[in-house]
């Protein structure tokens, strides 16, 4: 036996382990745990197919970035695990039918006639060519506009996400001391110009005592 | 690889690139005046869109100029498409000012994303890609979901953004799924280079129909014609009219332009089935939406289902390209430019009606229910007279602008063979003539609810008055604008 088929069964061994564990361990950490596990060896999958792009991604976007991000809910949440793993045994035979109805249509697809494996043959790089280096190039030179439109999409939902969610708070006592300092005269104070008048009790015109 | 690469021409890419740069600055001056001088945001977005156009003007030559790889494409129809994109763009933002304000809503925020939306439709209108189709499709929808929900205090709005987002999100699946079918079929993203492939018939037909059923889903849904109508009445409703005007007009060129590319340009040899498929919709949305325009009392409502069947009409000019197995271009050109002259013209009414709405409206009031239209003549003779010159133009009554869209598209369809759906339709607009009737009965007949003396900022006022006369003068004289839309169209397929 070679030594990378080796490393697939040991990848897929382990990777099918966790992902089974993500489901049915106990405690939400231990399942997220899990899942970075499984990522990893996904990734080690990948490198094995010479998607080492790929590989490096996953590693990176998922298990550096989402996955923390997932854990850190996880543990902030008060999670009721006895109301979570209720129902597992009853919700079970429906999960594994859909589950065994995506591994028959993947498997139909994979051998059909229109999609299937025969109709598109492995891509084999040549030696010295890395896939990395060659989406960093076709990224950057044929394909620069779709990027930056991405990018451009991306600041859109930046903005639509801070219009949409900041609100300033009108009911806060805060004071801002350097507003204090510059205030000048003008914002305090306004000199109306009037004609004066004079208080004299003698011009009531109803002819009255004054009071 | 790398050897090979050159930088490519930016010429043709320079409102795009501009209107980019513009919202950069306009994002900063935004932070810097948006305290003090609410006015300059707007004011920048107008001059960056009538910069758009006066690039727009001096980079047509009339060539079909393919840059970036291939991935953008810069021909007349592209300009014409984006010329009358900043045009109603810009009447939407003059239209609306007074509302914003009165509303709170004139933030920057709005004009960026209006600018967003925008540059969304020009890379629609110029995409040689499905890929930069689509990239386009996603920049002008994200900004338009946002739009609809600027309103944050209003719960109608929020609902109207929510149903819009996730049925948007849907319909982009389903045209992202068709487009992956056609590269599988195809092996190319390429417009040009996917028909080449289906002219030389190597393709696998089941393939390229699987994927083309979803990629006339996506096109309808974007559209808004039946069955792909859902969203129309709710979005159009529950958004500020502002927006709903927005969204009623010039993504309606974009979702022209993608029609074109994706099923002319791309799938012509495919022409059998998507013009059944589109002739089906047609009828459907004719029908539909006249009907059920009778039973609203909401305008805004009433325009939305308005709107689905004009988009119908529009589509049975795009049916009517090929008869039978022949492929005429003389018939193809008369039938697609049929379409593109209904686009335009539907725009300029719908932009005109909105803006009777927003008239009518003033802050704490939105003028939205049918009888807020009624004894206007009382109140405004000359703007009655406007939304008289409008709705008749909407109910394809001659002499004005929609009559002869409505003739153009019915042409092209009786020429095709259609001779029964084009009686249909016809059949179908004379019922909708009722609900556009009723608001003029509303108008000069009825007393007025309220004497309230209409405000409105000159400027609103002059571009009003231009755009009804332009309806009634384009009717009288139709000939320019179609003879530019076959020019357009000649120069370009």
């Amino acid at each position: 036996m070679e030594f990378t088929t080796f490393l697939f069964y040991l990848f897929a061994a382990v990777m099918l382990f966790s992902a089974l564990r993500v489901i049915t361990a106990r405690n939400p950490v231990h399942a997220v745990l899990f899942l970075v596990l499984a990522f990893f060896n996904a990734a080690g999958l990948w490198l094995l197919l010479q998607a080492e792009f790929l590989a490096i991604a996953l590693i990176m976007v998922y298990v550096g970035a989402v996955m923390v991000l997932f854990l850190f809910v996880v543990m902030m949440l008060d999670i009721n695990i006895e109301r979570l793993r209720h129902g597992f045994w009853e919700h079970l035979p429906l999960g594994a039918t859909i589950g065994a109805i995506m591994v028959v249509e993947m498997a139909t697809v994979l051998t059909g006639k229109y999609f299937g494996l025969s109709n598109f043959p492995a891509h084999v790089l040549p030696v010295g060519e890395s896939n990395t280096k060659a989406l960093a190039r076709i990224l950057f030179t044929d394909y620069v506009y779709p990027f930056e439109l991405a990018s451009v999409i991306l600041l859109v939902a930046i903005i639509a996400a801070v219009m949409l969610t900041l609100r300033q708070r009108k009911d806060t006592k805060g004071m801002r001391p350097s507003d204090q300092v510059a205030v000048k005269r003008s914002d305090r104070l306004r000199i109306v110009a009037m004609a004066s008048e004079s208080e004299s009790p003698a011009t009531d015109s109803k002819g009255g005592a004054p009071l | 690889m790398l050897n090979n690469f050159v930088i490519p021409d930016f010429y043709p890419v320079a409102p795009e690139i501009f209107l980019l740069a513009m919202s950069f600055i306009i994002l900063f001056a935004d932070l810097l005046f948006s305290a003090t001088q609410r006015w300059v945001a707007s004011t920048l977005t107008t001059i960056t869109l009538l910069g758009c156009a006066a690039l727009t003007v001096i980079t047509a030559d009339g060539q079909t100029t393919l840059t970036l790889s291939n991935l953008f494409v810069d021909d007349l129809l592209a300009d014409f498409l984006k010329l009358m994109t900043y045009l109603s763009v810009v009447m939407v933002l003059i239209y609306g000012r007074q509302y914003l304000v009165e509303r709170g809503l004139d933030k920057g925020e709005f004009y960026l994303l209006v600018l967003y939306a925008t540059l969304g439709m020009m890379v629609m209108i110029s995409a040689a890609s499905l890929l930069t189709l689509y990239l386009g499709l996603e920049l002008m929808s994200l900004a338009l979901y946002a739009l609809v929900a600027i309103d944050r205090d209003s719960a109608r709005a929020t609902e109207a953004a929510m149903k819009y987002f996730v049925l948007g999100a849907l319909a982009s699946g389903l045209l992202l799924y068709g487009m992956s079918m056609i590269y599988g079929a195809t092996g190319n993203l390429d417009i040009a280079d996917i028909s080449q492939v289906l002219y030389q018939g190597q393709a696998d037909k089941t393939v390229l129909v699987f994927g083309l059923v979803f990629i006339v889903a996506g096109i309808a849904f974007k559209l808004g014609v039946v069955p792909f109508h859902m969203w129309i009445p709710d979005v159009y409703h529950g958004a500020p009219t502002v927006v709903t005007m927005l969204i009623g007009s010039a993504p309606k060129f974009a979702a022209f332009a993608m029609a074109l590319r994706l099923l002319v340009y791309a799938l012509f040899p495919l022409v059998a089935e998507w013009q059944q498929m589109l002739l089906i919709m047609a009828v459907l949305s004719i029908g539909l939406g006249n009907l059920a325009a009778i039973a609203q009392k909401n305008i805004k409502r009433m325009l939305a289902y308005s709107a689905i069947s004009h988009m119908g009409f529009m589509l049975l000019g795009l049916t009517s390209g090929v008869i039978g197995h022949e492929i005429d271009p003389f018939t193809a050109i008369n039938a697609y430019s049929s379409a593109l002259y209904y686009t335009v013209a539907y725009v300029l009414m719908s932009l005109g009606s909105f803006a009777m709405v927003l008239l009518l409206s003033r802050a704490g009031h939105e003028a939205e229910q049918l009888d807020d239209f009624k004894g206007l003549n009382q109140r405004s003779p000359w703007f009655a007279a406007m939304m008289l010159i409008f709705m008749l133009s909407m109910a394809g009554i001659p002499f004005f602008i929609g009559f002869f869209a409505k003739f153009s598209v019915l042409t092209a369809a009786i020429t095709a063979g259609h001779v029964t759906i084009a009686v249909v339709a016809v059949m179908f607009s004379l019922v909708g003539a009722f609900y556009y009737l009723r608001i003029i009965k509303l108008m000069y007949f009825d007393a007025p609810a309220e004497t309230a003396p209409l405000i409105a900022t000159p400027t609103f006022r002059i571009l009003l008055s231009l755009n009804g006369i332009a309806v009634a003068a384009f009717g009288l004289f139709p000939d320019a604008i179609m003879a530019i839309c076959t020019a357009v169209l000649l120069h370009s397929l």
